[in-house]
């Protein structure tokens, strides 16, 4: 292993994000704001109580899971593309590194940024609600987990992107609709009988169902599904990546 | 002399059916400065990558130092430093991050008397923290070959190093390949200026559609090359060369009105003197006299003719 070679990149990576730390600080802290505004004062004051937790406090792992999930994906994505778009990939290639050592270093940096701001949030969010975590490890994991598997899912596009509107389609158009219908902020069960089913296809309500577990104790899912989920999705895209690496697609003439 | 990079038959098609490489064969000497020159598209920066690992190879071997760039990529490819011909660098990086970046890259720890040393070298010290943006496309091309440098390879690839930069740049760049070369490095430079390749290589590939056309000490091709040319234009046409001019070997140009003298810049006498001499004693008037130089395309469309041949 180039561990040298790994540290450089991740170092690198989070050099651009120390550069902008106010804007990485502040975004999420505003938009965290404007949905305990919107969603939790204006609309939870009609809606009391989600299955006995109160609705600003349930919505609060869906919005980290949202946030996480898209800073994820855009950090992982943007990464791998800039250097594509600058040409600055030919020292990549042309390096003593394997693709694992490559994601290692992008993918750990875009997992790294996506946590921090997963954090911010949950501190803000402790600025407006009572906040418990019945499951703090399984908290942890969870959050880890998901900042790994889209940070995955980000390199995949970033290196699928061929302009910087491709690098936006993906987020904007799949996984922002698959976030909110995923029960981000209601439960699966306010649904009639047939849309639960539906939604039951959405992968994403399995990474919100188990992460709302590790905070209250309940689940629309069983949490044994859950982590199935996110470790096989997990798996994908390591699949996919290393797909990528093998046959040079996008990246290798 | 040992050889520290052999090339075997390296062949490389494109997805859309282009052949860059045709079977290129080529062994490279420890130490000695190889330039290859060839006109754009010849497949000169398609070698080049196919080596560094940039290309995948269709067919053929690379071996680096004995280590073959593909199942021993690691060894081969630290090795190696890479100036590439476009500007890439992230903008928004300082001088100096971006050559440490690179040194870590490679495998190396880091090393900032090392990185501090190439950077004064180079005359980067005073930007190591400006941003790349900040920086004339001059001082970035110094910052690429900075970053080729920060991990101390043995053999370094300049593809196209000079293009675009002034004469200053391009001394300084001649030094600094004169001191790799002192500190043993092997260097393979494209170009397309004979200038560049007259002052720094020991020896000339030339390169055309996907084929090495010739390798050759510079001395001998520079001798090839260094002859010229002197037109002198006449204010009458003649029909035939004078009697009195016979003996000087002359050509006459189309529709008579010019006489062409092929001479060698190198030899103690051009002959330039007695030619002007001869030519007023023939009682022939001159309107223009024009001297020109066999250029490299003139070289390259002369090799390309022979091999269609």
């Amino acid at each position: 292993m180039n561990w040298a070679a790994i540290g450089a990149i991740y170092r690198f990576e989070m050099a651009r994000f120390f550069r902008t730390l106010m804007q990485s600080f502040l975004s999420p802290v505003l938009s965290t704001s404007l949905y305990f505004v919107v969603f939790g004062a204006a609309i939870g004051s009609r809606i009391q109580e989600v299955e006995g937790v109160s609705y600003g406090a349930f919505i609060v792992p869906g919005l980290v899971m949202l946030s996480v999930i898209t800073q994820a994906i855009s950090n992982a994505s943007f990464g791998i593309y800039f250097p594509k778009f600058t040409g600055t990939i030919y020292e990549l290639l042309s390096a003593p590194v394997n693709f694992l050592e490559i994601v290692l270093g992008y993918v750990g940096a875009a997992a790294t940024k996506a946590l921090f701001i997963g954090i911010v949030i949950l501190l803000t969010a402790s600025f407006f609600v009572e906040l418990s975590i019945a499951h703090p490890l399984a908290m942890v994991l969870f959050l880890l987990l998901t900042c790994l598997s889209f940070a995955l899912l980000g390199f995949i596009i970033g290196i699928w992107a061929t302009n910087f509107e491709q690098l936006q389609l993906v987020p904007l158009l799949i996984v922002t609709p698959l976030i909110f219908l995923g029960g981000s902020f209601y439960s699966i069960s306010m649904l009639p009988p047939m849309w639960q089913t539906i939604t039951l296809f959405n992968p994403v309500v399995y990474l919100i169902s188990g992460f709302r577990w590790s905070f209250f104790g309940m689940a629309d899912v069983p949490i044994g599904l859950s982590l199935m989920a996110i470790a096989a999705f997990t798996c994908l895209c390591l699949g996919v990546i290393w797909w990528i690496f093998r046959t040079g697609w996008r990246i290798r003439s | 002399m040992t050889t520290i990079l052999s090339i075997r038959d390296l062949r490389k098609t494109y997805g859309d059916g282009f052949q860059a490489l045709k079977g290129v064969t080529l062994d490279i000497q420890q130490g000695e400065i190889l330039a290859l020159l060839g006109p754009n598209g010849a497949g000169k920066t398609t070698l080049i990558s196919t080596v560094c690992g940039i290309t995948t190879p269709s067919g053929g071997q690379v071996s680096v130092g004995g280590h073959d760039i593909v199942t021993d990529f690691r060894a081969a490819r630290s090795m190696i430093g890479l100036v590439p011909q476009e500007l890439a660098l992230q903008p928004f990086e300082t001088v100096l991050n971006t050559v440490r970046f690179s040194r870590g890259l490679f495998g190396r720890p880091r090393d900032d008397d090392h990185i501090r040393s190439i950077l004064r070298k180079l005359s980067l010290w005073d930007k190591k923290d400006n941003q790349i943006t900040q920086l004339s496309g001059g001082m970035k091309r110094r910052v690429l070959i900075a970053k080729a440098l920060s991990h101390e390879p043995r053999i370094l690839f300049l593809d196209e190093p000079t293009a675009g930069v002034d004469v200053d740049l391009r001394k300084d760049m001649w030094e600094t390949v004169a001191e790799l070369k002192a500190d043993g490095v092997t260097i393979i430079l494209t170009t397309h200026y004979i200038e560049e390749a007259e002052a720094i290589a020991d020896r000339v590939g030339v390169i055309a559609k996907g084929e090495l056309l010739l390798v050759q000490d510079k001395s001998t091709l520079m001798a090839q090359m260094g002859k010229k040319q002197i037109e002198v234009q006449l204010n009458e046409p003649l029909t035939r060369i004078p009697e009195a001019l016979a003996n000087l070997d002359l050509a006459m140009g189309a529709g008579g009105d010019s006489l062409i003298y092929t001479y060698d810049t190198k030899a103690a006498r051009t002959g330039i003197t007695g030619l002007l001499n001869d030519i007023a004693a023939a009682g022939l008037t001159l309107r223009d006299v024009q001297t020109r130089q066999s250029s490299l395309e003139d070289i390259f469309v002369d090799l390309l003719k022979e091999e269609a041949a």
